[in-house]
């Protein structure tokens, strides 16, 4: 009998190449190895398809124009006229969460953003960022957006530190719903594929719940991908727009 | 009582807290089905915000099952 393994075991990291400087701990592993291809994928992705440059899209660069109409339409509709600047990093934001969560739906590869510390890493990007920016535009002013607009005076002194509180819950919000998604769909699917082994002959009743459950998987990539940028989109707009 | 005893228990009340976004998805798509049939030429214009929706509801039960897996495992 074979040993059990643990449906977590596939979010375990691995050192590929162990590297130290000074103290600290710098080796290559398997999240570095996915995240480089990732990058190296989006990139070879984007230019290849847009070579062509045709009026009437050929297919890749449908996929291109789909995937740039849509960032594009969310700035566009959330933050209005002024979005248009942050473009590349929502664009960015967005086809890199959006290929890791497709790349990690491939069996035996690793899902680079089910780990908390990479989704933290991007949401808290996201957080500094827009709060930098609301700094830079309204000054002291920025304060005032823990007032929301129409709030009687004496219930100003509950309202602000709740919306403190949810202020500055926001990336840690983005951070584990991202990672918990991810979470949660490869491990239910490595759970029922040890179903599958487990029943023997009649381990196709599970087998087919996890092709269904591939194809969940891949919406929920694709759209945790999508909430990732809209919330971004959204926090983007509280901070050029306060309240307004 | 065992330590492992009260994890296993503490993780399995945590996931009554996933029971939120069954009445919270619930909630969305039947408004979002409801109000399609009222005005169907509106319907596709709203389908982002509809998975907006969706997709902040399911946060929220995943906040509560990574609670119950760090109870669990943690």
């Amino acid at each position: 009998m074979a040993e059990a393994h643990s449906p977590l075991e596939q979010f375990e990291v691995h050192r590929l190449v162990d590297m130290h400087v000074g103290g600290a701990d710098v080796s290559f592993t398997n999240a570095s190895a996915m995240m480089v291809l990732v990058v190296i994928l989006v990139t070879v992705f984007l230019t290849l398809s847009m070579r062509g440059r045709a009026m009437v899209p050929g297919r890749w660069q449908s996929i291109a124009e789909l995937a740039y109409g849509l960032v594009a339409n969310a700035l566009r509709d959330n933050v209005g006229a002024d979005g248009r600047r942050y473009f590349p990093f929502v664009f960015t934001l967005f086809m890199f969460i959006l290929l890791a969560n497709l790349l990690g739906l491939i069996p035996f590869s690793f899902t680079v953003t089910s780990h908390i510390v990479v989704t933290f890493a991007l949401a808290a990007v996201v957080f500094l960022g827009v709060t930098v920016i609301a700094v830079a535009r309204h000054g002291l002013k920025f304060f005032t957006y823990f007032v929301p607009p129409g709030v009687p005076i004496f219930l100003a002194p509950l309202m602000v530190p709740i919306e403190i509180f949810s202020y500055f819950v926001r990336p840690v919000s983005l951070a584990v719903r991202l990672a918990a998604n991810m979470i949660a769909g490869h491990t239910m699917i490595a759970v029922f594929a040890s179903f599958v082994i487990a029943l023997g002959f009649l381990g196709f009743a599970p087998l087919v719940f996890i092709v269904a459950l591939y194809g969940l998987e891949v919406l929920v990539a694709f759209l945790q991908a999508y909430v990732f940028a809209v919330l971004t989109c959204l926090y983007l707009n509280d901070a050029l727009h306060l309240h307004h | 009582m065992d330590i492992e005893a009260a994890k296993l228990i503490g993780a399995g009340l945590a996931t009554i807290g996933v029971a939120g976004a069954g009445v919270g998805i619930g909630t969305v798509f039947g408004h979002y089905v409801s109000a399609g049939i009222r005005n169907p030429a509106a319907a596709p214009k709203m389908f982002g915000n509809v998975l907006l929706g969706f997709a902040l509801v399911e946060a929220q039960a995943l906040y509560a099952l990574v609670l119950a897996f760090l109870i669990l495992f943690g």
